[in-house]
């Protein structure tokens, strides 16, 4: 089911949807406030963008020299080409260790990667927790957002799901109570942790050193007991000097939740005496974007989920109805890059108003992205025949004037004369819920021809 | 006396003359000569959205041959006049002219605030108008400051609008939220338009609008479609109608 179908059945939950969509304007609006705080925002999103473009073209060198002084630090890297290498690698040193209880702190790369279903499927146990995220993993589903899991759920629903999963007493919706159950449930399985799995934020080349930024502390306390740290992160994390984080820590949570700073932000500069952290790199589709000349820019994201919040699309369909697991404007930029014929209906959702472009921190064209990404479909002849048939009938007529006349004389008497549903039948699907604008006798240019532009 | 070239969008040629005579007499109000190059159809822009380019292309060559020529081209929209001036060089930037064009192709209210110097629109329109700030126009051709950008506020539309006698314009609580018309999109995710487009006249109604204007008719006959189904009594009227009607 593509993109269309999936938000319209989104959309027959009337009061949900508005709800969905007032609640993210809400966090949309807190951006705004914290962005207009800073002195030369714009110029602070310039310089992101720049670090991060320069990051790109050498890329290669950077991660190497990430690589070199994590080492130094005594962490271990490994380098994952795809989603499956990366599973592998983490049981790999699960299975080594005879851990069977992992606790896992947000990481979209590990949703991207599948990491749960393929560790559960080897026995071990996987806990999510983030407290967004551990909603969705009891709910059996993924994150809709990719800073706010469970932000399609209203507290209702959270209510009835933790008295089914975690024991809570029936009719619990106050937040304040659920978010107190949930912290009883995950401090257990926090403490009976044998390994402890986070994303990574930014990772600096020239200290060896990870960054990674929570408002739970979930990071912290996931990977302060276990022996085990293992850090998931994509190759475009990687950052060249300590220097350019600030910039960055400064975008972030102002951009994401209108917050100036995540509640934490966790270094983690080599393993914990006594411990161990082990560093997966992965790649799953990533170089392919950096070689796609147009698509590199994608890679500067730094998953704020500005552009889902202000996304009027997003808002009114949901995170579930993309067919990729990171939603909004920049899922819809990366995911065709993984599959285009599965994700074919990701480029157009979209009104390209372009609100995503001049929100995003890093300055990603996201909206000329997605439009970009129209080309490539039709020219892979991925849309279906009628759909690129009816455009090329169009440009054909709209080449002529001539013709373009008298197909417009035909289309405005057959509007006036022929019944409506045979109109509303030829329009699309315009005419289900709009009317057609009542055709005029004459067109502009005709009534500019008789009377001589004095009509 | 400047000679401007009149770009009137092939749907407002079809659907709504009387938006062109509006931006015909405003321009001619202020003292420009209007020519009509009668061979114009379309910008292109629906295939281009569509990512059909070549077809796109073959619209921009024709366009690039009808209004190569002129000092001045002037439409009644800011999403055509975007894809002029932002996307032809992808489609057709080899041909010479071009830089040109872009460079020299206006949105109504832009031509006006910008090259004309237009600071006060003669006449009454004693109504509460709300302004829908297209988004092509709004943030391709940056026809004011937007809400995203933490940039010094400007709005070149509203401060022509505003200067009209009589005029109240009101502010929506969105300012400047997509009305979901968006070209195919509108049939392509029909239900997720169709939601915006309420919500966006919502937001109007309640900040007390009479009459939901813009510099676009395709977001306007988007919203209008859905006002007249519902049998509601909000209108919208095209800027350049706003204007024409203040002066008459």
């Amino acid at each position: 089911m593509g993109h269309p179908q999936s938000a319209g059945r989104f959309l027959r939950d009337e009061v949900r949807a508005r709800r969905h969509d007032q609640s993210l304007w809400w966090v949309r609006q807190q951006r705004d406030a914290a962005a207009r705080r800073v002195p030369d925002w714009e110029a602070l999103r310039e310089r992101a963008e720049a670090i991060k473009a320069h990051t790109a073209s050498r890329l290669g060198d950077y991660l190497e020299e990430f690589e070199r002084h994590a080492t130094a630090r005594g962490a271990r890297v490994h380098w994952a080409r795809d989603g499956e290498e990366h599973n592998r690698i983490v049981h790999g040193l699960l299975a080594e260790r005879g851990a069977r209880r992992l606790v896992k702190s947000k990481s979209m790369l590990t949703e991207e990667c599948g990491l749960n279903p393929y560790l559960e499927a080897r026995g071990i146990e996987v806990t999510d927790t983030d407290l967004g995220e551990r909603i969705v993993q009891l709910d059996g589903r993924h994150p809709s957002h990719i800073v706010m899991p469970a932000i399609h759920m209203t507290r209702e629903a959270i209510g009835e799901l933790f008295h089914r999963t975690i024991g809570t007493e029936p009719g619990l919706t106050d937040p304040k109570a659920l978010t107190e159950a949930a912290r009883q449930h995950l401090r257990q399985k926090l403490l009976a942790a044998e390994a402890g799995l986070t994303g990574v934020n930014f990772a600096i080349a020239e200290t060896g050193g990870l960054v990674v930024v929570t408002n739970e502390g979930n990071a912290d306390m996931g990977t302060a007991l276990p022996p085990l740290h293992i850090a998931a992160m994509g190759i475009e994390k990687v950052i060249p000097r300590f220097e350019d984080l600030g910039v960055f820590l400064r975008l972030l949570a102002r951009s994401a939740t209108g917050q100036a700073l995540s509640t934490y932000t966790s270094h983690f500069h080599g393993p914990r005496p006594g411990g161990e952290l082990h560093i997966v790199i992965v790649d799953a589709g990533r170089t392919g974007l950096l070689g796609a000349d147009g698509f590199r820019r994608a890679l500067q994201c730094i998953r704020c989920g500005a552009c889902l919040n202000t996304c009027p699309v997003y808002r009114r369909s949901g995170g579930h109805s993309y067919t990729w697991v990171v939603p909004g404007p920049i899922g819809s930029v990366l995911a065709p890059s993984r599959d285009v014929v599965a994700h074919q209906t990701l480029p157009f959702a979209s009104s390209l108003c372009g609100s995503c472009s001049d929100v995003c921190p890093v300055r990603i064209d996201l909206h000329d992205l997605l439009l970009r990404w129209r080309q490539e479909i039709v020219s892979r002849r991925v849309v279906p025949f009628g759909r690129r048939a009816a455009m090329r009938v169009a440009s054909l007529v709209l080449r002529s004037t001539s013709l373009y006349e008298r197909v417009g004389r035909l289309v405005r008497w057959g509007m006036r004369v022929l019944p409506r549903r045979w109109v509303a039948a030829c329009s699309l699907g315009w005419a289900r819920q709009r009317e057609w604008p009542v055709p005029p006798r004459e067109s502009f240019r005709e009534l500019y021809r008789r009377t001589n532009g004095r009509p | 006396m400047l000679t401007v070239a009149l770009f009137v969008p092939c749907y407002v040629d079809q659907f709504y003359p009387q938006v062109a005579f509006a931006a015909l007499r405003v321009l001619e109000r202020h003292g420009v000569r209007v020519e009509f190059p009668e061979q114009q159809t379309c910008c292109g822009q629906p295939m281009a959205n569509s990512g059909c380019a070549s077809d796109a292309a073959a619209l921009a060559e024709k366009f690039l041959r009808v209004f190569g020529g002129y000092d001045h081209v002037v439409a009644p929209s800011g999403s055509c006049v975007a894809m002029v001036r932002r996307h032809y060089a992808a489609l057709v930037g080899d041909r010479p002219g071009v830089d040109h064009l872009a460079t020299r192709t206006y949105e109504l209210c832009e031509f006006l605030h910008d090259v004309l110097r237009v600071t006060r629109v003669d006449g009454r329109f004693p109504h509460r108008v709300g302004l829908h700030r297209s988004c092509h126009g709004h943030r391709e051709l940056r026809l004011a400051s937007g809400s995203e950008r933490m940039v010094e506020p400007f709005d070149k539309v509203k401060t022509l609008l505003g200067s009209i006698d009589g005029i109240t314009v009101v502010e929506p609580s969105r300012p400047d939220e997509c009305c979901g018309f968006g070209g195919t999109f509108a049939v392509a995710e029909e239900a997720v338009s169709c939601a915006m487009g309420r919500d966006r006249i919502l937001d109007h109604e309640r900040a007390g609008a009479e009459v939901i204007t813009g510099v676009d008719m395709s977001c306007l006959m988007h919203m209008e479609g859905l006002l007249r189904r519902a049998g509601a009594s909000l209108r919208v009227m095209h800027v350049a109608e706003v204007m024409a009607e203040a002066g008459a």
